[in-house]
């Protein structure tokens, strides 16, 4: 099922400059997958020993996949997933 | 050189202030191309912690929406540093991924309160750079005319 997958700055490199990209999957963690086929190299800036990155929000729509069922949330053909790096410090 | 509206500084420094012991946080938008940045947006700190930030991921994402739709960009990321002076630390740079933002950090510690830096921070190193604080109605449109 094909769904928009919103792309940050800092990963554009990665997606030959393109902000929005068009993915497969029926959960997050399989959109990660099919994005990683498209995209090399995307997967392990979006997890860490199989979790969400801590410091990359991943939302569906406009919610945050940390509040829902994390990797296993599941997406529809008109959602539309946003990828951002935290802003974060000490 | 960071060129910031004296109202943004002041702005700032409230927040930090208002906000002291936990750490505040924040960003000022503005158009790509432009030098001064036209909208200061305070940010949630969801670490809610007097030795860590991080913008709170709902408000993150609206505020990048809005960005999107108005054609805005990050131009500075502050925060405050609530025990320490306005020097980045390792976190910071270990966390800061925009080479082309400013990040500005002030202290509200004994010491150096109100003390303002701002750094560009790119490949793991921070770069201390200037402050040129101006007075919106006076320089504002010039600046924005030269872009």
């Amino acid at each position: 099922m094909p769904v928009k997958v919103k792309i940050p700055t800092i990963l554009r490199t990665l997606t030959d400059e393109q902000k929005e990209v068009v993915s497969e999957g029926a959960t997050i963690r399989e959109v990660i997958e099919s994005l990683e086929s498209q995209y090399p190299g995307i997967r392990e800036r979006l997890l860490k020993n199989d979790e969400v990155h801590k410091f990359m929000n991943i939302y569906v729509n406009e919610d945050d996949i940390r509040f829902k069922d994390q990797l296993a949330t599941t997406v529809q053909q008109s959602d539309t997933i946003t990828i951002l790096p935290a802003v974060a410090g000490g | 050189m960071l060129t910031i509206l004296d109202t943004h500084v002041e702005a700032i420094l409230e927040q930090a202030f208002a906000e002291h012991p936990v750490e505040a946080c924040g960003l000022i938008l503005g158009k790509k191309g432009q030098r001064t940045p036209h909208r200061l947006v305070p940010m949630e700190n969801a670490a809610r912690s007097e030795t860590f930030f991080q913008f709170d991921p709902k408000q993150q994402f609206k505020v990048w929406e809005e960005m999107d739709d108005q054609e805005e960009v990050p131009m500075v990321f502050y925060h405050s540093h609530t025990g320490s002076r306005a020097f980045p630390s390792k976190e910071d740079i270990h966390h800061a991924w925009d080479p082309e933002a400013h990040y500005v950090l002030v202290s509200t510690a004994e010491g150096r309160p109100g003390e303002i830096r701002s750094y560009r921070i790119i490949n793991d190193k921070a770069i201390e750079e200037t402050i040129r604080v101006i007075h919106q109605s006076n320089d504002a449109p010039g600046e924005n005319h030269a872009g």
